[in-house]
Formats: structure tokens, C-alpha cells, sequence
């Protein structure tokens, strides 16, 4: 039998995420994850290794992100600098080599969860040039020759952002799943994980002026789950009661970033005859 | 990937007409993926439960979210029996928009589904083109826009095809879809990626800013002249220092043109090679302002965009250039009613085309069509190429 991932105590995965991640365990394919910011991508490799009792190596992408730093970097500056000094071998290569942390996932003796996060900001060929390491999980450190298999392929869940449109031939070697926005009830309980102590009239108020934000046309960007929970942690804070928001909506700050959207709001406000 | 072969050998009919029923729908499911889905049935993943096979099914068989539509409509049909996909009117507008190709698999792909009859495939396909073709009679809207376009009145069908008339009264949505089994490849070719493709050649590097980089050859020169002592030499690293600017027509005779024209948008906003990219947005033509936002709600002054853009941002029109003469070569000739332009469109477009060094205008519309008198009178200021990959390339040197 498959390890079955079903979510954690902090961690609520919908039927089809829970099944998604699953898949991915069985058949030992790249996950990728798509959705909304704040829908909690980079949360699930946390919560997976975590349901799972395994490690996680972590790879953030950034735009000049390589594809081979994934896996190890070569510190040639160092090397020179050693060899002025003289306090090291520089005749021995690999104490100059780091493993990225795909790579550090590979050789992990045990089976691991590996995380690439935001694989959308970095060059569009970024992604080709990953598809024969993650079919293959092996790679070559080409200033040693060294090779290295790993031993147990580890779960390799990958994030984006959709700024930028995948290659098709990565695509066809995934699992996907698309977090969607949550729905009421499951953002009830996905808020009741993060504040269990917090009354429930407070959280169905805040629920409630969250989705009414939520649906105002004009708004740039939208507020995310995250917000949502940091603005119901700062109501707390405040000592805040439930009737506080039937007509206003305090520390707006925390669920409104942008300035058109704070203007946006304030033009609501003034027809609601808000204070 | 090597799938079981018992796998392979083994799908279910039933299941095996899901396959072709998605991807005549426009999910495009790979062998590949398919053989994964397969293999997770053979594996007994999904149980009993239908709920766990339609997760899995989606999770192995659909990569964007933008297929979920579809794929929840085909497999509540399919499996619940449920009724024929809702909302066929806009299935067929999609067609129309992005043809569907007839799908086509390699030999290895054959190979495998050996079952698998293309000319029944091909039968199905065009089964449900005229079940949506009789869905669609008389609330087309691309009818319904051909009558207002300036296509519609010249009695072709936008993407130039003669409607009636020569066709023997069939309906241009036969017709378009005729057009579409001919000449499928070029539109297959011209998805975000390739766009995405042909426009990261449009890039000037050089090595400005921060010095950040090791320079490698640097470094060994300036150690071996120090006499092996090291000395370590940076430079900025090589990036892109092309700006560029893109102002779409949103004009109504656009219409038919904008998922092609989103496509080129999604794929230059993608792009973060450029140092800096800015759209905006017209309607029909360039007059005193341009606007952030699709539905124009968010003016900029062109004269502060001249103010604003260096003369080397390189500029790219995209839009049809098909208007009344008098909307181009006429004071006051903006097609709004409260759009008093004290300069006449043509003027404006001279203003840019002199400010910027370097400008190309990319047409959806096919070359033939060009002989209209704004097009050409726009083409005379501004280098002009079909948006096809072809027109995109030839653009693209222009504009280096």
C-alpha cells in the first residue's frame, strides 16, 4: 500500500488535492501546483512531509534561477580564494561543490519531499531543462564527473504562480492540481485550524466581510486566504467584537495592499454611510 | 515513460472514447498522460469510488486550470450520463477562436492505441461540429458582430472568407470550420509559447548597473599580471535592455481577433527579459490618450507617454487598422461621440512613429485585405506585418 496523504490538523486539503498528492506518491511524478496567491501552494509540501514524517529540501526560484543550481553550485570564488591562502586542499573539488536542494533531496538516504517553489519566475526554458533530473532523478557533477542516482525518489512538488505558461513536454510529466479559491464552508474550517480559540460569531463576520471585499469589482488584487486569517489574528489582538464589523471593516490594511483598492473601497463605504 | 504494458494493452472502450471525447473537446490529452491515468486504474487507486476517479482522472489528465471547464462538463456527460455539455454556443465561439486541430497522433502514439480508428475519430469530431452548428443557428454571434463589422458588410466573415455568395449559401461556421482542417498547423503554431519564443529574441544585452558578476577572464588577467596574487574582477551581468511599449486596438472590429491578440498579450506580459514593458490600450485609432485598461477607464495623454518613454523603447501596434478614413484623416473623426480630437488620428500616429526610433504595427488580418486605404495610409507610416509567427519574426528584426 501507498503512503496516503489526507491533510493535517493545520492542513486542510480538498478530496481531489489529498487525491492529486497521492497520485503523485504513487506513480513518483512531479507535482505541480497551481492557484491564487495565499491559497497555501508552498504550505502543502510542508504539510505533506510533515503527514508523512519525511524531510523537506526546499528550492526557491528566482528570475535568474538556473536549472543546474537546483542541483549543486560550483564555488569557484572561494576555490581562488583559497588557493591565495592556502589553508584548504584546493586540489579537492568537492568541498567546493553545494547541492541545491533538489539535489540534496536525491541523496537524502531516506525518501524525501522536495519543494521547487514559484518555478514560473525563472526563464521560460527553465523548466525543459529540469525534465531529464526529474524523470531520471539523477545528476552529473560535471567538474568531478561524480554521478548521483537517488536512491529513493523523492516527492517533488512544484509551485506557480501562472505568471508565465509552462512548457508543454513539462507539463505532460506532472500531476496537476489547481487550488481553487475556497468556497465558505471549507475557508470556515481552514480559519477554525489556524484560530481554534477565537469565537465562532467573530470568524462567521469576518467570513462574511472578507467574501463581501472579495466580490467588489473594482479591486486589483483581491485579498487572499492568508490575509484573511493575519486580519482575523489582528481583530483578536485588537479585542475586537463581531459587532465592530457590521459597519466598518478596522485594520483594513492587513486585507488591502494596493491604493486604487483602499479607494475603492472608501468610495463603497461612503454609499454604505460607513464611519 | 514506461507504462506496464499490460497497462497499455488493456484500457477499456468505454474509457478509451473518454480519452477521444476530451480531446475532441479541446483538452489536449497526451498518450502519455492517458497511459498514466491507466496505470492508476491498474494500480487500484481509485477504488470503488467515483468521486477518487474523477479526482484522479483529472489530476493525470488535465494541466490548466483552464481546461477544468471542460473537463467537468465531458465527464459528467460521459459518466453520469448527464446531459450533452451545457452552453454550446460558446464551445462553438472557442472553436472559432482557437480551431481546434483534428487530433493527430504520432506513429508511436498509433502504436499503441492500435484501436484506435482515426477516420472515426475524425467522424465523431465532425458529428458534434454539426450538432453545434444546428445549436447555434440564427444566436451566432459571430454572425451577429459580422453584421455590424466592417467584414459583415462586404459579406465576409472575419477571418476574410466569403460568407454566401460564392459558398453556395453554407454558414460561415461551416465554413470556418473548413478553414480550420486546412490550415490548422499555423494556428496550432501560434500559441503563448511560440509568441513567447519569437519575442525573447527581441533583446539588446548589455552589461549595465550593479557589477555583481565574477569576471572570470578578468580575474585570471588582473591575478596573473599581480603575479598570482589573487585579484578578484566583477561586472554587471549581461541583461536585456530593450523597453518596450505595446498599444492594442480594442476596437469592435477587433473582436474576432481578441484571443489571438490576448495570446500575443499574456505572452509579452510573460516576458521578463524585457528591461521594461508597458501596454495600452486604443480603440480603432491613437488619438490625445491611451488607456491602461481594456474597458478605458484608466486614460493616460499620449503627449505624457511621449514625455514619459525614452525614444528607444520600441514600439508595437497591434490592431487591424481598419476604420472609416474619417476616423484616421479627420479632426474630430473619433468614433466616440464625446471624443473631440482636435488632431486628426493620422497625426498622432506620425507624432509617435517620429518619436520612437524604432515601431512596427502587427495586423491580425491577412496581407490580401490590405489594400483598404487607412491600412495602407497606416502602413506607409509605420512598417506593417501579419500577426502570424512569420509577420512576428520579420517584425522583430525590424525592431532590433
Amino acid at each position: 500500500m501507498f503512503a496516503q496523504f489526507t491533510g493535517t490538523d493545520r492542513y486542510i486539503a480538498s478530496l481531489e488535492l489529498q487525491e492529486a498528492v497521492n497520485v503523485a506518491l504513487a506513480l513518483q511524478r512531479p507535482l505541480l501546483i497551481k492557484g491564487e496567491p495565499g491559497t497555501g501552494k508552498t504550505l502543502l509540501a510542508e504539510a505533506v512531509a510533515e503527514a508523512l514524517g519525511r524531510p523537506m529540501f526546499t528550492w526557491h526560484v528566482k528570475s535568474t534561477s538556473k536549472a543546474q543550481e537546483g542541483l549543486y553550485v560550483y564555488d569557484a570564488v572561494q576555490r581562488l580564494h583559497d588557493s591565495r591562502f592556502g589553508d584548504k586542499d584546493v586540489g579537492d573539488i568537492r568541498q567546493y561543490i553545494r547541492f541545491g536542494g533538489l539535489g540534496q533531496a536525491f541523496l537524502h538516504p531516506a525518501p524525501a519531499v522536495v519543494l521547487i517553489d514559484e518555478v514560473d519566475k525563472a526563464d521560460l526554458e527553465f523548466p525543459n531543462d529540469l525534465l531529464h533530473e526529474l524523470d531520471q532523478m539523477s545528476f552529473e557533477v560535471i567538474e568531478t564527473g561524480d554521478q548521483h542516482k537517488a536512491q529513493h525518489r523523492p516527492l517533488v512538488i512544484i509551485t506557480s504562480n501562472n505568471e508565465k505558461e509552462l512548457p508543454d513536454a513539462f507539463l505532460r510529466r506532472c500531476i496537476f492540481h489547481f487550488i481553487a479559491f475556497p468556497e465558505r464552508d471549507l475557508m470556515g474550517r481552514i480559519v477554525r485550524v489556524h484560530h481554534p480559540q477565537v469565537r465562532q460569531t467573530l470568524i462567521d463576520e469576518a467570513i462574511a466581510r472578507f467574501y463581501w471585499l472579495r466580490g467588489l469589482p473594482e479591486l486589483r488584487k483581491k485579498p487572499s486566504t492568508s490575509e484573511l486569517i493575519d486580519w482575523i489574528a489582528a481583530l483578536v489582538r485588537g479585542g475586537l467584537d463581531p459587532e465592530d464589523l457590521t459597519d466598518r471593516v478596522p485594520f483594513l490594511g492587513s486585507l488591502l495592499k494596493k491604493e486604487q483598492d483602499l479607494e475603492a473601497f472608501d468610495r463603497h463605504r461612503k454609499r454604505k454611510g460607513w464611519t | 515513460m514506461t507504462a506496464p504494458a499490460a497497462a497499455a494493452a488493456r484500457p477499456e472502450p468505454l474509457f478509451l472514447d473518454f480519452f477521444y471525447l476530451l480531446r475532441v473537446n479541446g483538452v489536449p490529452v497526451s498518450t502519455r498522460e492517458w497511459l498514466m491515468f491507466v496505470e492508476c486504474l491498474a494500480m487500484g487507486l481509485a477504488a470503488a469510488d467515483l468521486h477518487r476517479f474523477y479526482a484522479l482522472a483529472r489530476a493525470t489528465l488535465v494541466k490548466s486550470e483552464r481546461h477544468y471547464d471542460i473537463f467537468d462538463r465531458v465527464f459528467a456527460h460521459f459518466f453520469a450520463g448527464a446531459e450533452a455539455p451545457a452552453g454550446l454556443a460558446d464551445a462553438v465561439e472557442r472553436w472559432l477562436e482557437q480551431p481546434l486541430p483534428v487530433p493527430q497522433l504520432s506513429p508511436e502514439e498509433l502504436a499503441l492505441l492500435e484501436r484506435h480508428d482515426p477516420e472515426e475519430l475524425r467522424r465523431m469530431f465532425e458529428e458534434r461540429l454539426k450538432e453545434q452548428d444546428e445549436r447555434h443557428d440564427g444566436g451566432n454571434k459571430w454572425i451577429g458582430t459580422g453584421g455590424t463589422s466592417p467584414f459583415g458588410h462586404s459579406g465576409q466573415n472575419p477571418q476574410g472568407i466569403r460568407v454566401g455568395g460564392s459558398g453556395g449559401g453554407r454558414s460561415a461556421i461551416q465554413i470556418a470550420s473548413q478553414r480550420r482542417f486546412r490550415e490548422y498547423r499555423s494556428d496550432l503554431t501560434l500559441d503563448v509559447r511560440q509568441l513567447s519564443v519569437a519575442l525573447r529574441r527581441l533583446r539588446r544585452l548589455g552589461r549595465d548597473g550593479r557589477a555583481t558578476e565574477v569576471d572570470i577572464d578578468g580575474t585570471i588577467d588582473a591575478t596573473a599580471k599581480n603575479a598570482g596574487d589573487l585579484d578578484v574582477r566583477l561586472h554587471p551581468p549581461r541583461e536585456n535592455r530593450l523597453k518596450v511599449l505595446l498599444l492594442m486596438d480594442v476596437g469592435g472590429s477587433m473582436d474576432p481577433f481578441a484571443d489571438l491578440c490576448s495570446r500575443l498579450f499574456s505572452a509579452a506580459h510573460g516576458a521578463t527579459h524585457f528591461r521594461e514593458f508597458h501596454a495600452f490600450y486604443f480603440h480603432n485609432c491613437v488619438y490625445e490618450a491611451v488607456w491602461r485598461d481594456a474597458r478605458m477607464t484608466d486614460a493616460m495623454t499620449t503627449r505624457e507617454l511621449l514625455r514619459w518613454l525614452q525614444p528607444e523603447t520600441r514600439l508595437i501596434f497591434v490592431g487591424d487598422a481598419f476604420m472609416a478614413p474619417y476616423e484616421l484623416f479627420a479632426q474630430y473623426g473619433a468614433i466616440d461621440y464625446w471624443h473631440h480630437n482636435e488632431q486628426a488620428g493620422i497625426g498622432w500616429l506620425q507624432k509617435l512613429a517620429q518619436h520612437f526610433r524604432k515601431a512596427a504595427w502587427l495586423n491580425p488580418m491577412p496581407e490580401q485585405y490590405w489594400h483598404h486605404s487607412t491600412i495602407s495610409a497606416i502602413g506607409d507610416i509605420i512598417p506593417m506585418f501579419e500577426l502570424t509567427l512569420d509577420g512576428l519574426d520579420r517584425a522583430i528584426e525590424e525592431l532590433q
